[in-house]
């Protein structure tokens, strides 16, 4: 990156006004010290090899970034030399160890927890990724795994809550309030305010309060940071779009942050629109949201007029969350990205396109950002790179969308 | 008015005493419940009075503060009501201090300048704002100044030295010291390094300290002579109103607040 980034967050933690710490004074002094760490790690060669041939040897990376060339011509045709008309790139975080981007994260914490002296590790768990991602590095680690998962989450994702039990981590059903992500995560906080002296908190996304956001960030800009040097070395040439699906907001800080000073490179976000954004159910705080303060940052919420949390719907159990992460509420108000939705029913028509023309079968939350793909190569010219942050692989939610589908499986 | 929290403690400590501070739930378990229960706190000897504006998703509370919560919100109560709540308890002869205790979205959704005008005009003494550290609570605590409210910080077994010197600067009426690294819910025996805890906070501030979470004795009280100035008590009376039919309520309230403030025998 060039030397005229800014640096954010700032030291209180704000990009802009979003961001901060947010959280009951029992955290504060472990926040602190987690920040340290973060730092400390950071500037140590040591810390960072390790990091790397972790990356490298147990996660599989560098991750292929594969060009989608039925995708692309079927989405926008040939051109007379029978060309795609638009060249769309996959960056495959589904090929990934446990299938998803949430590893990244998860091995870079769970080596900062080690540095902390924190053998017992928490984490909260949506579609179950960042539940299995945490379990793994827990078990290659050595370190106790608790994960906090809504029930209703437990039902939708059956497959991983069996993943992290034979990982060896305990699952720990949540039936408070709408019984998804938001409330594991409050759960987890309420055991992590219990046993802060033991214990570190593996956040999945780029939420919660600083040092978090930026932390998550830079364990996931991984991503970006191989897509740009891939695309020089295939295309010559930066992508014009970058386009990634946003729950928390992890995968898709990962793939735009490396390109944040690139600013031919247009940024798309895309929520989850869940019935349609005409509806109360979906969850698309940027879209459809106002900025308050939940789970210790300010940023874009669902909220009702008197500031309580509402609930939120998707199909994929990923996105399905109220709040998203502080940078991205910057790169709203700052204009440096556009945020869009992609419905329950758009995103299953993705997952099966991509399905079908590539071989791929992607996650649901990736398939939002597909979705927008679709939408998106209308209004192109020709010529036109777009590389899509592919965060994950579908298998754990084959029954899901079986059922969306009408399919009865056994 | 922030020096009516004063005067109260002032009076428990000229009777050797350590100050009550019961906790409600606005408008749990119903709307109008909340003026009669604050009348049998007050009747039971309680020196202060703490409501507690429901929040959708309260990380700091356990399972008793969630429900009642939930409750709250289920059968209405907003944040936009609670003004009229406290003119209704001060009309109804409440008058001893009332500390506001939220989260920080529902004030803010309201708008930090309205919410502490309009609370202070109605007759709140105070504010804990729980998921605001000395860190982000400039503006409130500011607010609440210029509103002559005070403003109570938390402070926790894990803060250091250098963060109860931070809040100490920040806070007006009292500081409320959260007994035990954990969340709202009774527990059976206090902390045992407490004593410790209290005695690092004392030496950095002459502010009045009050200790809450997990207290629920007379004897936690008791325990606490000569180390703290008042105690919050919030669960156990939660607790205690989920399991009492409604026409014996305020009757089994005000007598559990005697046991706790001595007054009544167990
Ligand atoms: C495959 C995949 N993509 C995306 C997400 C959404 O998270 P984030 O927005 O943090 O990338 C999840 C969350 O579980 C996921 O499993």
């Amino acid at each position: 990156m060039s030397n005229d980034a800014p640096v954010l967050p700032d030291e209180r933690g704000r990009f802009g006004e979003f961001g901060g710490r947010f959280v009951p004074e029992t955290l504060m002094t472990a926040i602190g010290e987690l920040e340290r760490a973060f730092a400390e790690a950071q500037a140590d060669p040591a810390f960072r090899d390790e990091l790397d041939a972790l990356l490298r040897d147990f996660v599989g990376r560098p991750t292929p970034l594969y060009f989608a060339e039925n995708l692309s011509k079927r989405l926008a045709g040939e051109d007379a030399n029978g060309e795609p008309r638009v060249r769309i790139y996959l960056k495959r975080e589904d090929l990934a160890h446990t299938g998803a981007h949430k590893i990244n994260n998860a091995v870079g914490q769970g080596l900062l927890a080690r540095r902390l002296g924190k053998r017992r590790i928490i984490a909260e768990t949506g579609a179950g990724q960042h539940g299995v991602a945490a379990a793994t590095v827990c078990a290659m680690l050595g370190q106790e795994c608790i994960v906090y998962m809504g029930a209703e989450d437990v039902r939708r994702q059956a497959l991983n809550v069996f993943r992290m039990k034979l990982l060896g981590a305990e699952v720990r059903v949540v039936d408070s309030g709408s019984r998804t992500l938001k409330d594991a995560i409050n759960e987890a906080i309420r055991d992590w305010v219990t046993n802060v002296e033991t214990t570190h908190y593996l956040l999945g996304s780029a939420v919660g309060p600083h040092p978090y956001p930026l932390m998550v960030r830079e364990f996931q800009s991984v991503i970006g940071g191989e897509a740009r040097e891939q695309l020089l070395g295939v295309e010559g040439r930066l992508p014009d779009y970058a386009v990634a699906c946003v729950g928390g907001g992890s995968n898709a800080i990962g793939l735009f942050h490396p390109f944040y000073m690139d600013e031919s490179v247009h940024f798309i976000g895309v929520e989850a629109g869940g019935e349609g954004l005409d509806t109360p159910r979906h969850a698309a705080p940027l879209s459809a949201g106002r900025p308050g303060v939940l789970h210790g940052a300010y940023s874009f919420l669902m909220q009702d007029e008197g500031g309580q949390i509402e609930e939120t719907h998707s199909i994929s159990a990923g996105l399905d969350y109220p709040g998203v992460g502080p940078e991205h509420s910057f790169y709203k108000e700052s204009g440096r990205a556009t945020y869009a939705t992609a419905t329950d029913d758009e995103a299953l028509t993705a997952f099966r396109l991509l399905s079908e023309t590539e071989g791929i079968i992607p996650a649901l939350e990736p398939a939002h950002a597909l979705a927008h793909i679709v939408k998106l190569v209308r209004d192109v010219a020709d010529g036109t790179v777009i590389v899509v942050g592919l965060s994950g692989r579908g298998d754990k939610d084959m029954e899901a969308t079986a059922k969306a589908l009408g399919v009865k499986l056994t | 008015m922030s020096e009516r929290i004063g005067e109260a403690l002032a009076r428990a400590k000229a009777d050797d005493r350590v100050a009550l501070i019961g906790y409600l739930t606005a408008g749990f378990p119903e709307p109008d419940a909340t003026v009669e229960l604050a009348k049998a706190l007050v009747a039971g000897g309680a020196d202060m009075l703490e409501l507690g504006l429901p929040f959708s998703d309260p990380l700091a509370d356990g399972v008793t503060m969630q429900r009642s919560n939930l409750k709250a919100l289920e059968q209405g109560m907003t944040v936009a009501r609670s003004p009229e709540l406290i003119r209704e308890l001060r009309a109804a002869g409440v008058v001893i201090p009332l500390i506001v205790m939220t989260y920080y979205n529902p004030i803010l959704a309201y708008g930090q300048d309205g919410f502490v005008q309009d609370i202070a005009a109605a007759g709140a003494d105070g504010l804990i704002a729980v998921d605001v550290p000395p860190e982000e609570s400039e503006a409130l605590s500011g607010r609440c100044r210029e509103a002559s409210m005070a403003f109570v910080p938390l402070l926790a077994p894990t803060s250091t030295d250098e963060r109860i010197a931070l809040a100490s600067r920040q806070a007006s009426g009292f500081i409320y010291c959260v007994s035990v690294a954990g969340v709202t819910g009774v527990r059976r025996a206090l902390s045992s390094d407490l004593g410790e805890y209290l005695n690092r906070v004392r030496r950095q501030t002459d502010l009045p300290l009050a200790v809450g979470f997990g207290i629920s004795r007379r004897e936690h009280i008791e325990a606490l002579h000569g180390k703290a100035d008042a105690v919050i008590v919030a669960s156990a009376i939660v607790d205690l109103i989920e399991a009492t039919p409604r026409e014996e309520r305020e009757e089994v309230v005000r007598g559990f607040v005697e046991v706790l403030t001595g007054r009544g025998k167990v």
